[in-house]
Order: structure tokens, then C-alpha cells, then sequence
């Protein structure tokens, strides 16, 4: 398998990514994606690219979709022009907000589409996997409006950073199970996740909450999510007088970075950026940067770039967003990178945590730890872009990350005080 | 002969005999590197084909017990290049044909040319990738042929028949036919309806069905050989390892 791409291929692969073709009949971005699973599991796969090929776009699913999103989830959520912070960065932010959306973030626009589909597919129950607890958070509402019971898969390190979702998963009636296995974050959670589906592939369904992993779920997430950037592309024609010069958008998976990106594509004139976890510093283990430092390999079903070392084990992250803290990340953002299309950077702790506190300031809104990233990228862009508009996917709320912020506060102090 | 057929006629071979083909898997250099070589030739003495798992940091299809070694061997700094290493002074040592489980990422790491060359030095004669399923192999595939190894498929009760030919006639080697919908080392024992899994499975199968997944007694084999050539017997094996007993007297009394 080949990563590197010819300018003929490029152009091509470019041209069939703002058309919509891609990912192709084998699950197939360019040279990334495709389907790396168990041969147990392959019959299920083949039933849910079969229901997503019948029932993703008829009238009956969408009809139901967009009334869930618009009298369940809320959507769509707002545009807001943030004034002071525009006054401060000397450019022009819009702010897409996802965290008004119910549960506190994007993941539910996945979770509700995805929880209708195991409806229709008869499942008998679900399963998610869940990192910054928000996608489990949303999959255990959206199971418990379409009536399926739900377990979620959680490392026990996030269980602890991320304590206020265990207990929002269980009061929505959810089991979180805890996972001790592995590097006991998101990436251990997933592969929990597989090893009970590939226990009973007839009567599981797996409700996965990133555009990562085997065809057709990068697909699948992408198509749920779009609704963020068609949304944010038309209110910014309406409200800001017309598109971004930029879009930002944080990358740990990508989802919420493909469901903005995805329809502004083919707006060549606006600059996409994602902003990964760039954690303590550039040692391999200090960060998330997957795109930035990574290479390519097989991770948890699909070809992409991923954290690993020279005899192909999977490398351990950090950052301080436990949803940042994969070790992989989307297919399909592994080819916008190839292709120059989207450009992806980093932001380290501190910068995420600087950016955290100066939006509150600002605009009174916490944000989640992992959009802060997608902030402090947004700052840096400022300086050297004065007076263009901003479009950043304010991915998520911070209210979960209150633990977290806590104890970098008190050691923050502790420093100080020594 | 291509290095492949080697597993076959070795099945068959014990069958002759009017045994079922056995199968050892170890977790290679677990639990300690230092013995690997000695204890993979008391194994070898007794298995008709001996699999050496390579560990990797995220075996999805694995139980806890296989989980444990691969996560043990990595720490202990065994990777695929060790393993072959540990080969080269052992040839001509070990007439048991070796087959290597591997998930794909370390293989695709090593590189598909290299990986088909030295296999054929050190008598690495197929691979198990349990995260390759047919639609993504052709590329390894014809990689590892090159050299004379081959790819060895599974099934599972869950494969419907058309895909189960198919699979059969891709194989080499033998035909993995994984006796539980699950993952490895499970403990619940074998499915009730195993004989007519295995009894279908072989009859489709043109090279020998070896069942794997939950066997752990000699009865276990017994029942197992009655409907399939050969067995696999790996999360127990492993476990006599982790308890510091002796893996060839365990085999032997599985025979």
C-alpha cells in the first residue's frame, strides 16, 4: 500500500472528493480507508453498508433524521459573531456552535442517525465506545429516545478525567464499562468495542463515534456531521455577508472536522485548517499529533496515518482532551492532508488551556478542551491574516472538563506558590 | 514442494497415524525471550505445525490471556525481526512447518517483500492476519506466494456458505475454521453444534480443516477430530507457559 500520490492521481482524487464519490465502492479515500476486521465481523459490515446503501437516503430516514435534529437536538444551533474576541484578534470569528446542540456537543448529530439505523437494522442492543465521555453521553440519550438498551465502552483513565459523563451515561440508563485493558483510554475502549461485537454480530450494533475505523463508518459519520458545515456555510452567507477566509476545527478522530470541512470543500478560496492535541511537546508519547508527526498503517480497521513505532505497534498519546487522545485519525483527512487540501497544526496544552479561559473572558462560553485547541491555532492565525473572517466549529461545551481544569489549576498554583 | 504444502502433508500425516493434526500457538518470546528457542523445539517436537503469534499492541480479536503475552512480549522487546532472528539458527532443527499469526500493521511495517523472503529462510511456511479478511489481502497475497507461503483464510459459524467456498479455495495451507462466534480463549467451551459446522466446513474445504478457538482438553481435541483434520490449541497453551509448567508434556497428553 502507497501513500504517495502523483499530481495527476491528486488532482483526480480532488476532483472526485468535491463530487462526492469518494469514498469509492471499496470504502476507498485514495489510498486510505478500507476495511481491516475480523472475518466475524464481516457479514455484519456487509449487512450495514446494506442498510446505509437502502435506507441513508430515503425520504422515510431523512424525513425522521431532520425531525429528530431539529425537535430533539435542536439544530440548527446558532452562528455567533464573537465581538470582544474579533476586537482582541484583530480578525472578523464566527463561531459555529455545536455546543448548544443537545448533550453539549456534535457527537449527537451522529449518535441520533446512527441509533435510528440499528432501529431499522433490528439490533437488539447497542454499543459505543466513548473517549471525552461526550459520544457515549450522546449514544445513551439517542438509545434511550429510540428505545435500545446501551452499553458504553470507556478507558478507566478517562473514566476518572472525565468522571461528570460516567454518571450523565448512567442516569440516561446506560452501562459504561470499564475498560482496563491496553493504554485504558479511547484506543483500548474501541478495541473492547469489537471484541463484544465480534461476540454476537448478528444482534449488536456498533454505534461508532468517528469518522475512523473500517468502511462504511468513516463514510457513514461524515454524512451524519455534514450538517455542521452546510449549516455554518449558509448562515455565514446570511449572517456574516458572505464565507470564511479560514475554517478551523480540532482533529482527534475528525469527525467534527469532516462534518464542517466536508461541505466547504469545494470552496477553494476558503483555507481549511485541523488542529490536533500537540500535548507536552513533539516526543513521540507527548502528544496527539497524528497528522503532523504520524505515518501510515492499519489502526482499528482502516489505512490512514497513525502514531506508531518502527515495527508497527501502536504508539500511547497524550494530551490534556481526553477526545483528542487517539492514536489514529480518519481516512479521509489522511487524503485531504495528501492532497493539500486541508492543512493540519497543532496546539499544545497550555496554548488549548490559555485559549479555554481567554473565550470565557471574552464571550462567556466555556468551551470543551479539545475546541480550545482549534482556538489557540485560530489566535496564531490572526496575527499574520488582520481583518479576514473566521470560521471556527465550537465543537463542543466544557462544562465535563471541569475536573480536569481543576487540577491543572491547583497545579498551576502550586507552582506559582513554589 | 512450495513451503506451504508442507503444512498440509503434515497434517495429514498425524491423520495417517490416526491422530487429529495438532496445532500448538505460542505467543513467541513469552513468557521470557531467553527461552524461547528451547521451548519452541520442546513444542515443535510434539505439534504437527507450530503457530508463533507476534505480538501487537492492539489485538482486537484476542481474549485477556492472549492480550497479556502480546502486551508481556512487546515490553520484553520481542518484535517480528527478533522472531526471525531467533529462527535463523534453529534451521534444520525443527521439522514441524511454522505458520506466524500476525494483525496486518506489523507485517505492512516489516514490508510485504522482505517479510515473503525471510519467511522462506526460516521456514515460516504461511500467515494468519486476523484483521486481513480476503477483499484486502491480494496485495500480501501475492507477496508472500512469490516465495512459496501462503495466506491461510478463516471462517466462522457466522460465514454464509457462498463466502465460506470462496474462502476455502483461497486458503492455504489449511482452512482456519474458528469454532465460536468470539474471540480467542473464551471459557465457556465449544458450541453444541460444532459437528455440523465442521462437518460442512470440511466438506467444502480442498485442503485440511483445522478447528481452533476455546480447545483446551484432550477431549476437547477428541470431539474436534472426529469433524475437522486437525486442532488449534493456543490461550491454554499459553497459560501452561504463564504457570511455568511444561508445554510438551501438556501437549503430548492432548495427543
Amino acid at each position: 500500500m502507497k501513500a504517495v500520490l502523483d499530481a495527476d492521481e491528486a488532482s483526480e482524487l480532488l476532483r472526485a472528493s468535491i463530487a462526492g464519490e469518494l469514498p469509492d465502492e471499496r470504502g476507498r479515500f485514495g489510498p486510505f480507508g478500507g476495511r481491516y476486521i475480523p472475518e466475524t465481523l464481516v457479514p455484519a459490515f456487509e449487512l450495514l453498508e446494506r442498510g446505509i446503501r437502502e435506507y441513508l437516503p430515503s425520504d422515510e430516514f431523512q424525513q425522521e433524521y431532520r425531525t429528530q435534529l431539529r425537535d430533539w437536538v435542536g439544530r440548527p444551533t446558532a452562528l455567533t459573531f464573537a465581538a470582544r474576541l474579533s476586537e482582541r484578534w484583530g480578525t472578523k470569528v464566527w463561531l459555529k456552535r455545536e455546543d448548544l446542540a443537545h448533550t453539549g456537543a456534535h457527537k449527537i448529530n451522529n449518535a441520533i442517525g446512527q441509533a435510528l439505523l440499528a432501529r431499522k437494522l433490528g439490533a437488539r442492543r447497542v454499543i459505543a465506545e466513548t473517549g471525552a465521555g461526550q459520544h457515549g453521553v450522546a449514544s445513551a440519550a439517542a438509545c434511550a429516545r429510540v428505545g435500545l438498551p446501551c452499553r458504553v465502552y470507556m478507558g478507566v483513565v478517562d473514566m476518572q478525567r472525565q468522571a461528570p459523563n460516567v454518571d450523565r451515561m448512567h442516569r440516561l440508563g446506560a452501562e459504561v464499562f470499564p475498560v482496563e485493558s491496553g493504554d485504558k483510554t479511547l484506543r483500548a475502549a474501541i478495541d473492547e468495542a469489537l471484541r463484544e461485537w465480534v461476540s454476537d454480530p448478528a444482534g449488536i450494533y456498533y454505534l461508532l463515534g468517528s469518522a475512523v475505523g473500517a468502511h462504511p463508518y468513516p463514510y457513514l459519520v461524515r454524512e451524519l456531521q455534514s450538517v455542521i458545515g452546510t449549516e455554518a456555510r449558509q448562515q455565514m452567507q446570511d449572517l456574516a455577508g458572505g464565507l470564511p477566509d479560514v475554517a478551523f476545527a480540532c482533529v482527534g478522530g475528525g469527525s467534527n472536522a469532516i462534518g464542517l470541512f466536508y461541505p466547504l470543500l469545494g470552496d477553494s478560496d476558503i483555507e481549511l485548517i485541523g488542529v490536533e492535541a500537540g500535548g507536552t511537546g513533539d516526543g513521540l508519547g507527548q502528544n496527539a499529533a497524528t497528522l503532523a508527526t504520524g505515518t501510515p498503517g492499519v489502526l482499528q480497521g482502516c489505512y490512514s496515518i497513525i502514531l506508531q513505532d518502527e515495527h508497527g505497534n501502536i504508539q500511547e498519546t497524550h494530551s490534556i482532551s481526553a477526545g483528542l487522545d487517539y492514536s489514529g485519525v480518519g481516512p479521509e483527512h489522511a487524503l485531504l492532508q495528501a492532497l493539500g487540501r486541508v492543512s493540519y497544526v497543532t496546539a499544545s496544552d497550555d496554548e488549548a488551556l490559555e485559549a479555554l479561559q481567554e473565550l470565557c473572558e471574552t464571550e462567556g462560553i466555556l468551551t470543551a478542551l479539545e475546541t480550545a485547541h482549534a482556538y489557540a491555532a485560530a489566535k496564531r492565525w490572526s496575527r499574520d491574516n488582520p481583518g479576514k473572517r473566521i470560521l471556527i466549529g465550537n465543537s463542543g461545551r466544557g462544562d465535563k472538563d471541569m475536573p480536569t481544569l481543576a487540577r491543572y489549576a491547583a497545579r498551576t498554583n502550586a507552582n506559582a506558590a513554589a | 514442494m512450495q513451503p506451504h504444502e508442507r503444512i498440509g502433508e503434515a497434517i495429514i500425516a498425524a491423520n495417517k497415524d490416526g491422530r487429529t493434526g495438532l496445532v500448538p500457538f505460542i505467543t513467541a518470546g513469552y513468557p521470557d525471550p531467553g527461552t524461547f528457542a528451547s521451548s519452541l523445539q520442546a513444542i515443535a517436537e510434539v505439534g504437527d505445525v507450530v503457530e508463533l503469534g507476534v505480538p501487537f499492541s492492539d489485538p482486537m480479536a484476542d481474549g485477556m490471556t492472549i492480550q497479556r503475552s502480546s502486551f508481556a512480549a512487546i515490553e520484553n522487546g520481542v518484535t517480528l525481526t527478533w522472531i526471525f532472528d531467533q529462527l535463523d539458527p534453529l534451521q534444520g532443527s525443527i521439522d514441524a512447518p511454522l505458520i506466524m499469526m500476525s494483525y496486518l500493521n506489523p507485517l505492512l511495517a516489516f514490508g510485504y517483500a522482505k517479510l515473503a523472503s525471510r519467511a522462506r529462510e526460516t521456514g515460516v511456511c504461511a500467515f494468519i492476519v486476523p484483521d486481513l479478511p480476503y477483499e484486502e489481502s491480494a496485495e500480501i497475497s501475492a507477496a508472500l506466494d512469490a516465495e512459496g507461503a501462503g495466506l491461510i483464510q478463516l471462517v466462522t459459524p457466522a460465514t454464509p456458505a457462498d463466502r465460506l467456498k470462496l474462502l476455502a479455495s483461497a486458503s492455504r495451507g489449511f482452512l482456519y475454521a474458528v469454532t465460536i462466534t468470539g474471540i480467542t480463549g473464551g471459557s465457556s467451551g465449544l458450541p453444541p453444534d460444532l459437528a455440523g459446522y465442521l462437518d460442512e466446513v470440511s466438506a467444502v474445504s480442498p485442503l485440511p480443516v483445522c478447528a481452533g478457538f476455546g480447545i483446551r482438553t484432550a477431549q476437547d481435541v477428541d470431539s474436534v477430530g472426529k469433524h475437522a483434520a486437525g486442532a488449534i490449541v493456543g490461550s491454554a497453551l499459553v497459560e501452561v507457559l504463564e504457570r511455568g509448567e511444561d508445554p510438551a508434556a501438556y501437549l503430548r497428553q492432548l495427543r
